[in-house]
């Protein structure tokens, strides 16, 4: 079997003083959807965070398509086909919808797919709508699609998706899931954070549960639906 | 009629200047949340070398143009150099450590302008093809100046295709507001704030490599500039070029008119008017009120323990001061004489820094207000030294009772610009109002009487009100005073929702502070014997934050031990050299980016850790 796209072991991440990740690991192999899955303050964001050099991090193994991640600053990495989508959906307000695709833009990578601004607003058409609007006035669900339309603008091959349902009103999070389905189809690989295990189940492939910081279980997503122990151990509110 | 016009002609070219300098300013602080002190030293520089290159290339029109845009450029990388030396290792810094390392880097220029250019004026020739006047309603006016007027709105215009039209443009506003966001979609926000630096300071040593055929060339140009540039900036709304623009205009206006209205306070209504813009409207005229800028949380929260020893070890540390005459000679006296008003100062600066987190950058004006408050009174008054030393902390304290209730309005940066612009006016006052106060001559024979001539007792008198006065303020630092002001530094709403009046205290210890530095200024004068305007001026206020800083911000005994060692450098060691401006920067820079806690919170560290 070929190297996994992205291979964690190990992982550590600090705010501070604070002591957040310990040993995290978990893997996401090429064109494969990955929930990282966990209950509220588990460490989900800042796993992703980590991967992208966004905190403090040291990790045993940090590989991503072949290359180590740990000493490189986020810029680097997001050059080498890493997108991430944060949570807080961190749109430029002050910029309009085609500015805010611009500032993501980077050159076509081989290997992974090429997006322009008119390929995404075909895949979000609520964005077409108001390309020269500023972010200050879109809705939640809006911001959402303008947040990961402008981070597909990298053309990455991985991509980290912080709770992407996370806020959205039931029919967005339907879209929302389509389009992830449409980014697998176009052969990106993906790890995504979830709470929800419906909005999970219905896109990804492998599941990764993470509690306080550390690695409680991993499998295939249809197993996780069928393990009640698990779910009631780690994902249970 | 037509001299009016001919006036608010003239106005907009002043406010052309401004512009340029301050959209510079503007723009790197919008980017990078420093405020650049040093941004007048690339206007100063670009002069200087704009001079050279016209004195050289500028008898023909290319030739000219092209010397300034060449000096333009060169100050653009000069600024690129130093984002990369000195701002990258700042950012994260409390802006009090910013403010400093960049004067430092303005008393560094100063001197090595000086060695380079020498410390005389310097007239530049006219501008090739503009020398003339053309008649407006039968009034000359020059031509250059009608050009600079067209060039203001041209550059506006450029700038704003820049930030709009381009993708550099446009990266750099998304990193303005959130720069981990926008490193995290790869773009290298190192390149993109060096880049910003490059244009800023490009624009400085435009705006002066244009002035040089309208007035000589001096040593004096940056801090002129920077700080009305501050006042434009402030003004306009921090990091809004159209407000940067409309604020110069409307600057170029009032000082255009108030010369001839009151030629001799035109600084003051500047400055008047900037407090009551910020008043009004407390992010300027086109500023975001959102915009609190981030600032590093207080470097340590080590709690200022009150210190079971501390009474003893101050009660020893006094005796042995007190036995000093009784070995040293008349020379070291007057030295110590200094170093006990200077750590007086700075006690008193810290008391706002340390305990109020408030940050200002004209602290010098109560210092020397209540200097120039003892002279006056022995001066114009024939007042015996007591009374004169009693003024002293009694002015200061009324001007930092008004001055404060303005400043207290803000914090942060604001703060730190608003008491910038109250140490300009009361500076101002002392330079400008030559009947009363003698300007730039001073006013001189301000000698103690006969029974406290004696070195001696001179110290012993000065060691004895400043030993109480030192001692007040640390009663006030742990009293329920110091530790509401405290409460207010680390959290202001948590303070204000359990019932402090924040801004009230803040408001008390602004008059504090102004009153003990008063006290601290009168007994300079005697000291010395005269005052003079350079007592309020910004150096002296920066020399009060440097004691702060050596000593550590975050210990009551450091400002003492700032003051000891700074003052022996000052005279030791500085006064060895000519060129101590360059010393003195050096170590300011030095000291930003080695000793972020000061000396006395560094030793400590190494104890805590031995
Ligand atoms: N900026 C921060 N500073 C300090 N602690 C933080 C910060 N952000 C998150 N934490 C802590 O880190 C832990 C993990 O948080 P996070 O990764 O956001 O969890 P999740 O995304 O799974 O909800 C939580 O205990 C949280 O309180
Ligand atoms: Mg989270």
């Amino acid at each position: 079997m070929s190297e996994p796209l992205l291979t964690v072991d190990g992982l550590q991440a600090w705010y501070g003083r604070a002591h957040i990740l310990d040993g995290i690991a978990l893997t996401v192999g090429r064109g494969e959807v990955v929930a990282l899955m966990g209950r509220n303050g588990a460490g989900k964001t800042t796993t992703l965070k980590a991967i992208m050099g966004l905190v403090e991090r040291r990790a045993a193994t940090l590989r991503f398509d072949g290359r180590d991640l740990s000493a490189l600053p986020a810029h680097r990495i997001a050059r080498l086909g890493v997108g991430y989508v944060p949570e807080d959906r961190r749109i430029f307000a002050d910029l309009t919808v085609e500015e805010n695709l611009e500032v993501g833009r980077q050159p076509p990578r081989p290997g992974a797919p090429a997006w322009t601004p008119e390929k995404l607003f075909a895949l979000f058409p609520n964005l077409a709508e108001m390309r020269g609007r500023r972010g200050t006035r879109m809705s939640g669900g809006e911001q959402q699609m303008l947040t990961l339309a402008r981070t597909l603008m990298g053309n990455p091959s991985l991509l980290l998706l912080d709770e992407p349902s996370e806020g959205l009103a039931p029919l967005i999070v339907k879209q929302m899931a389509e389009a992830v389905r449409r980014l697998k189809a176009e052969g990106l690989s993906v790890l995504l954070s979830e709470q929800s295990l419906s909005f999970a189940s219905w896109v990804a492939d492998r599941a990764c549960v993470i509690e306080t910081g550390r690695p409680r279980w991993t499998g295939p997503m249809t197993e996780l639906m069928a393990d009640d122990g698990v779910r009631a151990a780690y994902l249970a509110v | 009629m037509s001299f009016l016009l001919v006036q608010a002609l003239s106005g907009l070219a002043t406010a052309a200047t401004l512009f340029l300098v301050s959209s510079g300013l503007t723009i790197v602080f919008g980017v990078t949340r420093i405020v650049n002190f040093a941004h007048g030293s690339f206007y100063m520089v670009g002069a200087y070398a704009g001079w050279s290159l016209i004195e050289r290339f500028g008898g023909t029109p290319a030739g000219f143009w092209g010397s300034v845009a060449a000096a333009a450029l060169a100050m653009g990388v000069l600024g690129a150099a130093m984002e990369i030396g000195l701002l990258r290792r700042l950012y994260r810094s409390p802006e009090l450590f910013q403010l400093l390392g960049t004067f430092g880097v303005v008393l560094v220029v100063q001197d090595l302008t000086a060695w380079a250019w020498g410390p005389e004026d310097l007239l530049g020739r006219r501008a090739p093809g503009l020398k003339g006047s053309i008649d407006i309603l039968d009034q000359p006016f020059p031509l250059y100046d009608l050009v600079l007027i067209g060039l203001g709105p041209l550059v506006l215009g450029l700038l704003w295709l820049l930030f709009n039209r381009t993708r550099w443009g446009t990266l750099v506003r998304a990193a303005t507001q959130d720069r981990e966001m926008t490193s995290a979609l790869g773009v290298d926000p190192a390149r993109l704030f060096t880049g910003v630096l490059f244009l800023g300071c490009a624009l400085a040593g435009l705006g002066g490599a244009l002035q040089v055929p309208r007035e000589s060339v001096t040593l004096q140009m940056d801090m002129a500039i920077v700080v009305e540039a501050f006042v434009v900036v402030v003004v306009g709304g921090m990091g809004s070029l159209t407000g940067a623009f409309l604020a110069s205009l409307l600057i170029g206006q009032l000082q255009a008119f108030g010369i001839l209205v009151f030629p001799q306070i035109t600084l003051v209504i500047v400055f008047l008017f900037m407090a009551v813009v910020l008043v009004l409207r407390p992010h300027g005229l086109l500023g975001r009120a959102e915009e609190v800028p981030p600032t590093a949380p207080a470097t340590v929260t080590v709690p200022l323990s009150a210190g079971r020893h501390a009474g003893p070890w101050a009660l020893a540390l006094l005796a042995l001061l007190a036995a000093a005459p009784l070995v040293a000679g008349d020379y070291a006296l007057i030295l110590l004489t200094e170093v006990v008003i200077l750590a007086l100062f700075a006690a008193s600066l810290h008391l706002l820094i340390g305990l109020g987190g408030l940050v200002s950058f004209g602290h010098a004006a109560w210092f020397g207000l209540g200097a120039y408050g003892s002279a006056l009174l022995v001066k114009h008054l024939g007042a015996p030294m007591p009374l004169a030393l009693a003024g002293a902390p009694v002015l200061a304290g009324l001007g930092a009772l008004v001055a404060g209730w303005f400043c207290v309005r803000r914090s942060g940066l604001y703060f730190a610009m608003l008491t910038l612009a109250f140490a300009q006016i009361v500076w101002s006052i002392a330079f400008q109002w030559y009947a009363v106060t003698g300007g730039d001559n001073g006013i001189l024979g301000v000698w103690p009487p006969a029974w406290a001539a004696g070195k001696a007792t001179y110290y012993w008198l000065t060691l004895g009100l400043c030993g109480g006065a030192l001692w007040l303020l640390r009663r006030a630092a742990f009293a329920p005073f110091g530790y509401a002001l405290r409460a207010g530094r680390d959290s202001g709403l948590r303070a204000e929702s359990v019932g402090i009046d924040v801004r009230r205290f803040q408001w008390m210890a602004f008059v504090l502070a102004g009153t003990a530095a008063g006290l601290a200024g009168g007994l300079y004068a005697f000291a010395k014997g005269s005052v003079f305007p350079t007592l309020l001026a910004v150096p002296q206020s920066v020399d009060a934050l440097v004691m702060v800083l050596m000593g550590g911000i975050q210990t009551v005994a450091g400002p003492l031990a700032g003051a000891l060692v700074f003052h022996l450098l000052e005279s030791e060691v500085m006064s060895l050299t000519d060129w101590w401006r360059l010393v003195l920067g050096l170590i300011i820079v030095a000291l930003v980016l080695v000793f972020p806690k000061g000396i006395v919170g560094f030793l400590s560290g190494i104890r805590r850790r031995a």
